[in-house]
């Protein structure tokens, strides 16, 4: 929490002048009692009216500009809470954007879109709260007491005794309750998790006739909640009426006292109807910072989330001194666009690396296929071009210049890829193959599409190109999002194509074209297709076949189907024997 | 209360809204048809009900609420006896009356019994809210498992209509409104109540024209409240609209994160960013702001009536038509006047919400659930899983018919492939099957007996069923297996495990068979999450089953040791596989080709190839180039 205050910084100046309207608040609030009190003693008791006017005035001035001066207070706390919100919210997001697949992976995407969401809005909120409230509580609590010692210093033992009672006992409170509101949000979570399983598997819970099973596990931890929620509201039964008759005992003790003081001659009647006042709002601001301090750490969880975000550095930056592409004199269409140099990678905390001494090298206009089981490795190495994470041994070329030479931006503007998942982003499909080159011209965007065997199905849809699509491409189907997905890497015309399981959701029939398409139309630009269909690597100039991170085949097909026994396995599994041969 | 609520437990099944069939169990007629949608006395009844087993301590609760107030608002008033107690022997003191002296036993008697007050209100209140906490989350309790238990009764289609997001809102979020507003509002609105009532009651005894006062400033407030308010609703909407596609962006930003580093896109993503971050930031200080300005407003209008309260009771004392104790209590009353004020206002609103929340709960009760005929209850001695289907109809919708009349004889031990392009309707088979959905019209068999005339779990206890969205939970590898079956035991589970080839795998976990599968099961593979529900359907040993050979996140490795999987799992059952390969179809006692809902061709292989129909079309178009023999069809997407 601490941390993100830090953000606050800027805005320095304007949280000085928010404390010291509330500041000016507070006198305001408490100077109200001070005449009240003068109009008791000097007014009432003498009798003299003209005074009790002019004080009443001199109150209702008063009062006026305490409002004006909190308005103003809400005005700068307002405007700085969401400040500080929208900075964090940058911070955050620009601090995400720069992130690698990797540190994707470590907080996951759905924790990611939380903290930069939820989590900053929960802080947001409490930072209002304390500008507005936690600010004005100490320093009502200040400036009661000084009032109270102003108008009587021995009554006010009377606080030093009472003060420190209601103030164990609040924290008493808070300490014996916050572990069941944080075990309460545990539970709250359980019963949702439990809850939503139940509705996903409904089918399979159906089938196997485990309904009853089902209600046992949500009854249980239904009834977990429950004691616990039974729990904590008991406790906070007790800290009202607690607080309440402390106060209210307090008051008793003043007057019993201040009755004797007034007998000596020591204090007056007005002073001591002053004096409750002051006591009272002493114990309401210790009231007031006590349930801050419940949300308090709510907040704090959210904090240590977002916290989290920014202090993870992203794992793939640009090399301090990046060398330009452009330095790289004279690349030759004859060398390889890229090559692998006994290239080595081990996921953080894994004991065996992913990939292991990989070379290889993919030429201008060829097709380089690559094909093995999940866990070979496969997409490792698109990973690795596209630098979402960095070789830890082995040197990756690209252009003839390691990939960390290249400034990220240059590279990535040098290859295409198309990813296993499809992502199509929410707006019309000419943008979202815009997405691959952001001037494109119309002509270049239906070449794409044509290419891509997209332009059929864009043509029948009503409004073509200027087809509204929804977010994550709900609208269309599978098959289509991949054409989409493959018309945003051709229209970026780049020298290096990543196919990334791209065909998966195509029938043959648009493979078979498509793949021919691609032959005619692509021929200045290297192509490399990860794939789990034969059919769609076979063709290939060169296959590369993967098992448990290393290449064990490398060839054409009726090479492969010759010498590498992890590739004639592969074909036997999708094809029947007649066919393959 | 209403007296017709509650009395079948927590099963209260008032008819449905809107004139649907009545629902099982409930009293008809308690609702007019055709009333307002949101009918507030109904669904206020019925809530009561649920209140109803605990009315005896309610009536406590709301004793101890009204004693604990009003102990609370003449305390006040005591206090002034006490400074007037005080004053007028200062006052005779002070003009040298002889003899006088301040009364110390008279204001320690005073206090005493203020003490006294005062601990009784502490005691009552902290009686009310320590009892209604045990009823408040009961009741909750309760209507969360009521709903529970109603979901496992609804039918499929109502799941494969509603979006999850929507039924888990209904659960949590609504039970969790009503259940604030029984801890904390129900004895708040009782309290404000009788603090506002008892408190004017106080003043009027004290003062009639200095109440007239105070009360003339409540008008001012309410307009101010008034006018705030329609201020602050339209910039919180602002805030609420903005920010809601601020997370949009967010959300789509960080999935499609690949794509956004591959293409380079960072800069614009963050520029569009900042403007929704800078828009929202204006509406959201705004909406602060606004409401930030209520607190100071109407404390203010509390400070004039409090100044006119100091000046023209001031005034009345010099007159000595009002003591100094007085005016004392009637200030402490009139700072106690805003807060009850403000909680009244506020309670048409929240008993607005609560009802309304209850009703949505209420609405997924009354959902029509799944009803046995009469009489179903038929079992088999010996499966043998004989399947038929004789002229059966079937639509999703009643008046769109999908199967018009379809007839299927399956013999013991055959298997059946379905193949067809997406969306054919390939799993409407499954639905039917499992009795997921009811048939129009027509029959299913198995072994003779329709399946209507047997119980729903029990023709399902006749499957396995092993689907392409593999479905685990969040447990233990062995507790997911062994949800085939309850009761399995150890080394039925792991010869299980071992003939899905899912044993190897399991072995090289950390934890093995106690290997704590996390919320998305991501700790293991696709492939691996298959081979454990083929485990699943292997434990549960049924006499038939239905598969999805689907496995298109596999590589082919894996899915050599699926197929072998399913392929121990298929011996000696009759089987409908959803076929998604080609030795699956070659080896099919028959194949059923679907398209648009319902099956248009059955035969074996050669007998559909010699017909030349759509199936040797679909076959000559994915197998004539390349001589690739896999059967890809677009994943079969399950409704829902």
């Amino acid at each position: 929490m601490l941390q993100l205050m830090r953000y606050l910084k800027p805005y320095g100046f304007t949280i000085v002048a928010i404390i010291i309207l509330i500041l000016l608040q507070s006198l305001a609030d408490l100077y109200l009692p001070t005449l009240m009190s003068d109009i008791v003693n000097n007014g009432i008791i003498s009798g003299d009216t003209g005074y009790i006017w002019k004080m009443g005035g001199f109150m209702l001035a008063v009062s006026v500009v305490g409002t004006i001066v909190s308005i103003l207070a809400s005005l700068y706390a307002s405007k700085v809470s969401s400040a500080f919100g929208k900075v964090v919210r940058h911070k955050v997001f620009s601090k995400v954007e720069s992130f690698s697949t990797q540190e994707f992976d470590k907080l996951g995407t759905a924790s990611l879109i939380t903290r930069t969401t939820n989590d900053i809005n929960q802080v947001q909120q409490v930072v209002l709260m304390i500008l507005r409230m936690m600010v004005m509580a100490p320093l009502m609590c200040i400036g009661g007491i000084i009032m109270a010692l102003y108008k009587d210093v021995k009554l006010s033992m009377v606080l030093l005794v009472v003060v420190p009672i209601l103030a164990i006992a609040i924290l008493a409170i808070v300490r014996i309750a916050m572990p069941y509101f944080k075990m309460m949000q545990k539970k709250l979570d359980r019963i949702n998790l439990v809850l939503r399983e139940g509705l996903t598997g409904i089918r399979v819970i159906r089938a196997f006739n485990r309904t009853s099973y089902e209600e046992g596990r949500f009854t249980e931890s239904n009834k977990d909640l429950m004691d616990t929620a039974v729990k904590v509201n008991q406790i906070m039964a007790f800290m009202m009426p607690l607080m309440m008759l402390i106060m209210n005992i307090c008051v008793i003790a003043i007057v019993w006292f201040g009755s004797h003081r007034i007998d000596a001659n020591d204090m007056m009647i007005g002073d001591l109807m002053a004096f409750i006042q002051y006591a009272m709002q002493i114990m309401f601001s210790l009231l007031m910072m006590s349930m801050m301090l419940v949300m308090i750490p709510r907040a704090q969880a959210s904090a240590v989330r977002i916290n989290e975000v920014l202090d993870m550095e992203a794992s793939v930056k640009d090399e301090p001194a990046f060398k330009q592409a452009a330095a790289k004199p004279g690349f030759e269409a004859t060398e390889a666009v890229i090559a692998f140099d006994q290239v080595s990678y081990t996921y953080p905390g894994a004991e065996k690396p992913a990939v292991e001494n990989l070379s290889f090298t993919c030429k201008q206009g060829e097709v380089t296929a690559i094909i093995g089981g999940t866990g070979s490795g496969k997409s490792t190495v698109i990973q690795l071009i596209e630098r979402f994470f960095d070789s830890n041994q082995g040197e990756i070329r690209f252009k003839g210049v390691n990939v960390k030479d290249w400034s990220l931006d240059e590279l990535r503007g040098n290859i295409a890829l198309v990813p296993q998942k499809t992502t199509i982003f929410s707006g019309t499909v000419a943008e979202n193959i815009r997405y691959g080159k952001e001037d494109a011209s119309d002509e270049e965007v239906r070449e794409a599409a044509a290419i891509a065997q997209a332009l059929p199905f864009i043509e029948r849809m009503e409004q073509g190109f200027d087809t509204m699509l929804a977010q994550g491409g709900t609208n269309i189907s599978g098959g289509q999002k991949q054409r989409l997905s493959i018309a945003r890497a051709l229209v970026r015309k780049p020298s290096l194509y990543l196919f990334d399981d791209s065909f998966s959701a195509l029938d043959y029939k648009t493979d078979a074209a498509l793949r021919a398409a691609l032959k005619t139309h692509v021929h200045d630009a290297a192509m490399i297709i990860v794939a789990q269909r034969v059919s769609t690597v076979m063709h290939a100039e060169q296959i590369i076949v993967m098992d448990e991170g290393v290449i064990v085949g490398k060839g054409t097909h009726h090479e492969l189907l010759q010498s590498c026994e992890v590739y004639r396995e592969i074909v036997q599994s999708q094809l029947s024997e007649e066919e393959s041969a | 209360m209403s007296k017709q609520m509650g009395q079948d437990g927590g099963k209260v099944g008032g008819p449905p809204r809107h004139g649907g069939p009545p629902g099982p169990g409930g009293p008809p007629g308690m609702m007019l048809p055709g009333a307002k949608p949101k009918n507030f006395k109904a669904t206020l009844n019925r809530l009561l009900g649920y209140l109803k087993p605990f009315r005896m301590r309610l009536v406590i609760v709301f004793l101890t609420a009204i004693l604990s107030t009003l102990f609370a608002i003449v305390s006040p008033r005591v206090l002034g006896e006490a400074t007037d107690v005080l004053l007028s022997g200062w006052m005779d003191k002070f003009n040298k009356v002889p003899g006088a002296a301040i009364d110390f036993k008279q204001i320690a008697f005073i206090l005493a019994i203020l003490a006294l007050l005062y601990v009784i209100s502490a005691l009552f209140g902290f009686i009310q809210q320590f009892l209604m906490a045990k009823v408040a989350q009961k009741v909750v309790f309760q209507l969360r498992e009521d709903v529970n238990a109603k979901l496992g009764r609804l039918p499929l289609k109502f799941f494969d209509s509603r979006s999850n997001g929507d039924i888990l809102s209904r659960i949590v979020n609504d039970v969790d409104n009503i259940a604030n507003t029984l801890q904390q509002s129900l004895t708040q609105m009782i309290t404000s109540i009788v603090t506002l009532v008892g408190i004017i009651i106080m003043m009027l005894t004290i003062s009639p024209l200095l109440t007239l006062i105070l009360v003339l400033t409540l008008p001012v407030s309410f307009i101010v409240i008034a006018m705030v308010a329609k201020q602050s609703q339209r910039h919180f909407k602002n805030q609420q609209d903005q920010l809601g596609s601020l997370n949009g962006h967010v959300e789509e930003m960080f999935t499609g994160h690949t794509i956004v580093k591959a293409f380079g896109r960072e800069k614009q993503s963050i520029e569009k960013f900042e403007q929704m971050n800078e828009k929202l930031y204006g509406s959201s200080w705004k909406a602060q702001f606004i409401s930030g300005v209520m607190m100071p407003l109407m404390s203010f209008i509390g400070n004039i009536g409090y100044v006119l309260i100091c000046v023209v009771g001031g005034l009345q004392i010099t007159k000595g038509t009002i003591s100094v104790g007085d005016i004392q209590a009637f200030i402490q009353y009139a700072r106690q006047f805003t807060q009850p004020i403000m909680q009244t206002a506020n309670i048409a609103n929240i008993i607005q919400s609560t009802i309304a929340s209850a009703e949505r709960v209420f609405e997924l009760m009354d959902e029509e659930e799944e009803q046995e005929l009469a009489g179903a209850g038929k079992t088999l001695q010996q499966p043998q899983g004989n399947v038929s289907f004789n002229h059966v109809q079937f639509g999703y919708a009643p008046d769109k018919l999908l199967m018009q009349d379809m007839n299927l004889q399956v013999n013991s031990g055959q298997m059946i492939a379905i193949v067809g392009p997406t969306g054919a309707g390939k799993t409407t088979l499954v639905n039917l099957l499992m009795r997921f959905y009811n048939i129009q019209d027509g029959q299913i068999t198995i072994d003779g007996v329709p399946i209507h005339e047997m119980q729903r779990s029990y023709v399902r206890s006749l499957f396995g069923m092993v689907l392409q969205d593999t479905w685990l939970f969040n447990g233990t590898i062995r507790d997911n297996i062994a949800y085939g079956r309850a009761n399995a035991s150890e080394a039925e589970i792991v010869a299980a495990a071992k003939a899905a080839h899912a044993d190897h795998f399991i072995r090289t976990l950390p934890d093995g068979y106690d290997t704590i599968l996390n919320e998305e099961a991501s700790n293991i593979s696709s492939g691996q999450k298959q081979l454990l529900t083929i485990a699943r359907a292997i434990l549960a040993d049924p006499p038939m089953l239905i598969l999805d050979e689907a496995t298109s996140s596999v590589d082919t490795r894996t899915e050599l040791y699926i197929q072998q999987a399913m392929h121990n799992l298929m011996k000696g059952r009759t089987s409908f596989v959803i076929a998604h390969r080609l030795s699956t179809i070659k080896d099919a006692d028959c194949i059923l080709v679907m398209n648009q809902g319902t099956v248009i061709e059955q035969g074996t292989h050669d007998e559909l190839l010699a017909a030349g129909g759509f199936y040797a079309d679909l076959y000559q178009s994915q197998f004539a180039n390349g001589g690739s023999g896999e059967v890809e069809m677009e994943m079969t997407e399950y409704k829902g």
